[in-house]
């Protein structure tokens, strides 16, 4: 076959941020399959250096919009270990509630206006916003919920207010929390549609299976997201301090953001990470929906990643109402954040909707910054997109060149990479 | 009958929370769209074209090679409107700025820093001129309709030229000051309403100075609270970077 199919593809759309695809197939040979990272550097280890530890979570929060909430709590979080602040029960649900509502939004974000339009073959939301209108309101309907109740426990839906180091500057009502609470039971019916529709479409999905090894947090109580320790599929866990061992950061040429690998070439982070490291701990609603689609542990199609975000969205909307059922059981209370700044240094990681993210910091006793450092969901996942194009592409050499250009989009958007926040890992 | 006027969207540095608040419009961004043809929006649709008659522009520029797709976006469209504070006024990304470079890079990629192009970061009107701004971080929601709104029906989009004072004190917020917090509310314009310390917190600046700052006023303010200025400097400092007063 005498031909040349280049696929060169300059700032992927439906992502979040800067990345390219480079591809070219040389007489039925792949010479070249590439995925570039190229956003802007950031720098941001280095801009919180000399800032106060009340400053801090607010300026990591801004490496990412979409999962500040995130950034935010992880920041916290490290903040709190390092100066032995220790939060009460309550700011510790308050909070799992709070990533509970990230991650159905950015979830239902990248499910319904990013990822649906490709399984119902239309370019973009706002052409299927004409032609499914009632479909695509049902996607509005969960993501205006989630952002209903990122604004009511953290202030606005992105860079939130509330979440300060020791727990809130402010809090819900008991009763605007029990009008949440029945929100989330009509979510989980809106949830059903969703379903249904994905279920139709799922056979455009591709079937490409490679096994690589999954990271995530896990609990022996819960599914995890706020807490965990660091595990793998592989077998093995990690505390949390020990975070650098599994992430081992390194540059590459083609990016502008760090790879990651652990005990393979590379691993992936995530939903699918997740379900397939915590599985068993999933609410009974999320299950059932894993078994709409048959999807068990280990899953090693990383197509099946934004079925595993369905399935979580589940688990979100069921585990959020019982969590609000134990705040207010529990007796609520208007607490005080009270901190005494002190010196120290600690690493502390949350599952946010990417998958596995590391803040650590080191305060002086005036409990200014003197190092920062974040792992990023999406550079941890660069490394395994590149494995999957070595492995995809010469599968689907054969097609035509359209075709192979519509898969490797729909292979990078399966990650749901956040690009912009994955260029400024640091280097200790 | 008139054609709709052509919207894009574009980014440069930034975390592109400020598209997803138009994301977050929600309903209100159905209807929008009968009135408005979104021809360019990376982060949401495949769809593009260079043929925009308004075009928002999210995040700051950071890199010299930024500035040829910037004044590419500049000269396409009629209308340029730098949304958010990191293309406003340049915002957190400034922090950077206070720092060397070279330290910069090497805090972050060590010994192989030189590889990565960077310089200091500035607001879009740096580079090109702007016509309307919409700063905050991330911008409000409403502030964004009105102005689409007011293009839209042929106005000129005017946001608030007083301070954060003005709204935090209407919606009856107990004042930061009191509850023994720097606040940059009298300086800072207004528009979020008082969004930080509605929330229990303090104004951070968010949205840059008004056009006349008081700032004896705020010293004043520092005065009788018992807090000097090196502290509100160095909040200041936070998105405000670029301006004159911060240098």
């Amino acid at each position: 076959m005498n031909e040349t199919k280049t696929i060169k593809i300059d700032h992927l759309t439906r992502v979040e941020g800067h990345g390219n695809i480079d591809i070219t197939i040389k007489d039925g040979q792949v010479q070249n399959c590439q995925w570039h990272v190229v956003e802007a550097p950031r720098f941001f280890e280095a801009m919180v250096r000399g800032r106060k530890w009340y400053e801090t979570a607010h300026i990591t929060s801004r490496i990412c919009g979409i999962c500040s909430i995130g950034h935010t709590l992880t920041s916290l979080k490290a903040t709190e270990k390092a100066m032995g602040v220790v939060v009460s029960e309550q700011t510790r649900n308050m909070r799992k509630l709070l990533l509970h509502a990230e991650n159905i939004q950015s979830h239902i974000l990248h499910v319904g206006y990013l990822v649906l339009p490709d399984l119902l073959g239309a370019p973009s939301v706002i052409a299927l916003s004409g032609s499914h209108r009632n479909e695509v309101m049902v996607v509005v309907r969960i993501h205006q919920l989630s952002n209903e109740m990122s604004d009511l426990i953290g202030g606005r839906t992105t860079h939130p207010q509330r979440p300060v180091v020791g727990g809130f500057a402010k809090w819900p009502t008991p009763v605007e929390l029990k009008n949440l609470r029945k929100k989330l039971a009509d979510g989980l019916a809106d949830l059903d549609a969703l379903v249904e529709l994905v279920r139709a479409n799922a056979d455009r999905l591709p079937d490409f299976h490679r096994e690589t090894e999954f990271i995530a947090l896990s609990h022996p109580d819960e599914y995890a997201f706020y807490d965990g320790d660091i595990a793998s599929t592989d077998g093995g866990k990690w505390p949390v301090e020990d975070y650098t061992r599994v992430s081992n950061e390194y540059m590459v040429p083609q990016s502008t953001a760090k790879f990651s690998k652990h005990n393979r070439d590379a691993y992936m982070v995530g939903a699918l990470a997740r379900l397939n490291n915590n599985y068993e701990q999933l609410s009974p609603k999320a299950k059932s929906v894993a078994g709409a689609f048959n999807l068990k542990p280990i899953t090693c199609n990383p197509f099946m990643n934004s079925i595993a975000q369905i399935v979580e969205i589940a688990h979100n909307l069921e585990d959020s109402i019982g969590l609000i059922d134990k705040i207010l059981f529990d007796g609520f209370i208007e607490e005080q954040a009270r901190v005494t700044p002190k010196a120290g240094k600690a690493a502390a990681s949350i599952e946010v909707p990417r998958g596995i993210l590391f803040h650590e910091y080191e305060y002086d006793e005036a409990g200014v910054c003197t190092f920062a450092n974040c792992v990023i969901p999406t550079n941890q996942n660069h490394g395994n997109i590149q494995k999957d194009f070595e492995g995809l592409v010469p599968q689907i050499k054969d097609w035509a060149r359209e075709e192979i250009e519509l898969t490797m989009e729909m292979l990078v958007r399966a990650y749901d990479p956040c690009i912009s926040c994955s260029t400024h890992c640091i280097f200790i | 009958m008139m054609s709709k006027p052509r919207v894009a969207f574009f980014d440069f540095t930034g975390c592109e929370g400020c598209q997803l608040q138009v994301v977050n419009l929600e309903a209100d961004l159905l209807g929008i769209l009968d009135h408005i043809d979104i021809v360019s929006f990376r982060e949401a649709m495949k769809e593009h074209s260079d043929n925009y008659d308004i075009a928002f522009v999210e995040g700051s520029i950071t890199r010299r090679s930024d500035e040829s797709r910037l004044k590419a976006i500049r000269k396409n469209t009629s209308t340029l409107i730098a949304l958010g504070s990191c293309a406003a006024i340049g915002g957190i990304n400034c922090l950077k700025n206070f720092f060397e470079l070279d330290y910069v890079r090497e805090t972050v990629y060590g010994e192989k820093a030189t590889s990565y192009e960077t310089y200091a970061a500035r607001p879009l009107k740096a580079v090109v001129p702007v016509d309307y701004e919409i700063p905050g971080c991330p911008i409000s929601r409403n502030e964004f309709i009105y102005v689409l709104k007011s293009l839209l029906l042929g106005k000129k989009p005017e946001i608030p030229n007083y301070p954060v004072c003005v709204e935090c004190k209407l919606a009856g917020n107990v004042c930061a000051f009191e509850r023994g917090m720097p606040c940059l509310g009298p300086i800072t314009r207004a528009g979020c309403g008082a969004a930080c310390i509605r929330e229990g917190g303090a104004c951070w600046g968010c949205r840059g100075l008004v056009d006349e700052p008081n700032t004896d006023s705020q010293r004043e303010i520092l005065a009788k609270y018992g807090l000097d200025l090196t502290d509100i400097f160095r909040k200041f400092r936070l998105y405000n970077g670029y301006s004159e007063v911060a240098k």
